[in-house]
């Protein structure tokens, strides 16, 4: 799979989930105990051979530089090809941020070019999944296709975020229409905003949207193309999840609760991820843990039920938590009891505390409070 | 260009370990499994990088080829590094001798030629079998102050236990008079934590006489350290007060993976300022399924539990099924324990497999022994295997 190389979009959905991406892009939204949400996307490359990455950032990367660092956890540590960050690029007659795929992909054009692979694959952070991209390449290419977009079969009420795009298909897979926030009943093909085409294809259109003043890569190149470009669906099949909001985001975290999934994601690939190396975690002699997914160096001396701990969560004697996700280094005090509660990363939650969301809507509390 | 170390560490990593049995069957002791997620490698290793010593040479003889897997480039503890880092240092064959290493002293001779590489003021000399949090930074501070030619770091032990150590004895300000191995009736409760640091010229001036005796069984602690000592060199001893434990014996190695539990631990690896590093398994975290119930026990990344356990340390991807029972036992790495099985005061090695039903190890109470179940070795559906018991596969 030398002849690939991928480009991920760390910013993209960012506004979907304003509470978590307050200090942080999309794609370093801890996700599942020790991940991030890039995590995902990298260790789809790096599983499907590819090695050289360039990762797209806008704004608030600190969180996500500090966890990709070289790419080593990822092998993409490299002299050839790679890691590489690509931060916004100022120039005279453009100095406001971009705000669209196709300003973004503009602003690495120069990487496109300079890359010498005949394919990429080109992914964003909302996405839990293995997703084999060497096997979709492989299609694609007997397809002879210009360009693949990878879909996913899934309920109607899953198309309700503000970013969904839904495919129409003949019988050859081929795409026959691309709709926006369509209103849809039953199943429906939602893209998975992951895109396969020629290096030299993806820097033609962008050359082209550039010299047009186009403005959206999907609506304005893709979609208008559909009878002009040969463009294919590629059905992801296994476990698919789609992170679109808060909720969506809780409600994809408990999913993983179930061991089949569970083992689905993590047992069948190797889901990388940066290392902290943390402790083991510690249970105390009162500890009564169930259903639970728990990372490393967390202490836990309380009863947790049906929630996820990232690492280096304590749990105090006497305190309950339910039906939660516990971001790094929360800590719940004494006989507090917490339920459907998603606290991000450094929350203390005092002795003796009542919180309760609910399932439909659980309730968040921002990085470092303290209650 | 300039190259130089101050102080280069050399840790004896070569000894097969015989009294942990079936545990150092194929592999080196270093590289056994300690506390979960470690192997007994990384104390020494993350002790030299938080000490400052970013050259290590590892000397690898019996079974060095998951210790050498294990430690590779030496990343996970920034010993990757262009001057310096991590070196796996095996016997080799040169113009005129290819020996395998002898003795303690005879391995480090073998490598003088590596040591001399960084111009070292200092040696180090580890072993790759203790648990413990050390600055070997203030050991060598203090070195520099006593004006020592060798220092040797030394821990109070027990008055009852000293028959079992090489014990130091001192004048004061930590000179020493004099070495008895394993005494009877000990004049000091000093004891000797195999770890010396040497003023280089020295160290080579004596490993290159101790090569050419021919009586010499070429060891530190039978010659090197009593020919200095006779010589009139100065020696001193370096107290150092904290947890260190010798993990030779699969008692041994038991009580420290124990002394990791409880509400305040005899040994705490949750100390962000001295953390042990080690090369991370890729697993996710560990899951607890709707009939876990786990007490007093440390739990490792990737560990699967919908069973009972208590008083346990366990490493990776762990599995322990619905119904089955693990008790004040250590459970390495891929094991699975399976429905309705029971592991009492056991050692379970990597990727064994306990089947449903069967009984392992005993209740632990005094006289009871602790069994050993080798690594990949299938206890069958219903077997009993006894307290003390061993079980080992791969004796080849």
């Amino acid at each position: 799979m030398g002849n690939t190389m991928g480009i991920i979009f760390s910013n993209i959905h960012d506004s979907d989930i304003p509470e978590l991406t307050q200090s942080r892009t999309l794609g370093s939204i801890p996700f599942c105990g020790r991940y991030r949400l890039v995590d995902f996307a990298l260790s789809n490359m790096v599983n499907s051979d590819i090695t050289k990455v360039g990762v797209i950032t806008k704004s608030n990367y600190q969180s996500l530089m500090d966890h990709i660092g070289s790419g080593k956890d990822w092998d993409l540590a490299r002299r050839h090809g790679g890691l590489r960050i690509l931060p916004p690029f100022g120039v005279q007659e453009n100095t406001s941020l971009y705000n669209t795929r196709l300003e973004a992909l503009k602003n690495i054009i120069g990487f496109i070019e300079k890359s010498n692979e005949q394919y990429v694959v080109m992914t964003d952070c909302d996405l839990v999944c293995n997703m084999d991209y060497d096997k979709i390449v492989r299609q694609h290419i007997r397809r002879n296709a210009d360009v693949t977009m990878v879909y996913a079969c899934v309920d109607a009420n899953e198309t309700a975020s503000s970013n969904s795009m839904v495919l129409k298909l003949d019988g050859d897979e081929r795409v026959t229409d691309i709709s926006f926030n369509p209103r849809v009943q039953g199943k429906a093909n939602l893209f998975a905003n992951v895109f396969i085409l020629k290096r030299n294809l993806l820097y033609n259109l962008v050359k082209d949207a550039i010299s047009h003043n186009k403005h959206h890569f999907a609506a304005d190149i893709i979609a208008r193309n559909v009878e002009s470009l040969r463009i294919y669906g590629h059905k992801h099949a296994g476990y698919f999840a789609k992170i679109t909001s808060l909720q969506s985001y809780y409600d994809k975290s408990m999913e993983l609760l179930s061991r089949d999934k569970m083992n689905e994601v993590f047992m069948n690939n190797n889901v990388y991820t940066k290392v902290r190396d943390s402790a083991p975690t510690k249970y105390g002699e009162h500890a009564a843990v169930k259903n639970s997914l728990i990372a490393d160096g967390c202490a836990i001396e309380g009863e947790v039920e049906n929630s996820i701990l990232f690492r280096g969560v304590k749990v105090a004697r006497g305190a309950v938590v339910k039906n939660s996700i516990l971001m790094q280094d929360t800590i719940i005090g004494d006989k507090a009891y917490i339920n459907c509660i998603i606290t991000d990363k450094n929350v203390v939650v005092t002795d003796g505390r009542h919180l309760s969301g609910c399932e439909t809507n659980p309730f968040y509390i921002r990085k470092n409070s303290k209650l | 260009m300039y190259k130089k170390k101050e102080c280069v560490a050399m840790l004896l990593a070569g000894g097969q370990g015989s009294r942990l049995f079936a545990l150092t069957t194929r592999i080196a002791k270093p590289a056994v499994t300690f506390g979960g997620k470690y192997r007994i490698i990384d104390f020494p290793l993350s002790n030299c990088i938080n000490s400052g010593i970013d050259t290590v040479g590892v000397l690898t003889q019996y079974q060095p080829l998951v210790l050498n897997e294990y430690i590779s480039n030496g990343q996970p503890w920034d010993l990757d590094r262009s001057f310096g880092g991590v070196h796996i240092l095996s016997p080799y064959q040169a113009k005129g001798r290819s020996d395998w290493y002898k003795g303690t002293a005879n391995a480090i001779y073998q490598n003088l030629y590596f040591i001399k590489t960084y111009d070292p003021d200092y040696v180090l000399i580890l072993s790759g079998d203790h648990i413990y949090k050390m600055d070997y930074s203030i050991m060598l501070d203090f070195h520099k102050e006593s004006g020592a030619d060798c220092t040797i770091a030394a821990i109070r032990v027990p008055w009852k236990e000293t028959s079992r150590f090489g014990i130091i004895n001192t004048a004061e300000g930590g000179r020493i008079t004099g070495f008895e191995e394993k005494p009877k009736e000990a004049k000091s409760d000093l004891a000797s934590m195999g770890i010396y640091i040497f003023n280089s010229k020295k160290l080579y001036a004596y490993l290159e006489s101790d090569d050419r005796d021919k009586d010499s069984s070429n060891d530190f602690g039978k010659n090197i350290l009593p020919k200095m000592l006779a010589a009139g060199e100065n020696m001193y001893a370096y107290t150092f007060e904290g947890y260190w434990k010798d993990v030779g014996t699969v008692d041994s190695l038991f009580e420290a993976n124990m002394d990791l539990l409880g509400e305040t631990p005899t040994l705490d690896l949750s100390d962000a300022s001295w953390r042990i590093h080690s090369r991370n398994p890729i697993a996710p975290p560990h899951y607890t399924g709707k009939n876990a119930r786990i007490k007093n026990s440390i739990v490792s990344l990737g560990c699967d539990i919908d069973g009972t356990v208590e008083n346990s340390v366990l490493s990776s991807n762990v599995i322990v099924e619905k119904g089955a029972v693990v008790k004040n036992s250590i459970i390495m790495s891929g094991a699975v324990i399976k429905a309705g099985a029971e592991i009492n005061y056991s050692i379970v090695d990597e990727n064994a497999v306990i089947c449903e039903g069967a009984k392992v190890g005993a209740p632990r109470k005094k006289g009871v022994k602790i069994a050993v179940v080798g690594r990949g070795y299938l206890v069958e559906s219903g077997a009993v295997i006894g307290g003390g018991e061993i079980l080992d596969n791969s004796e080849k």
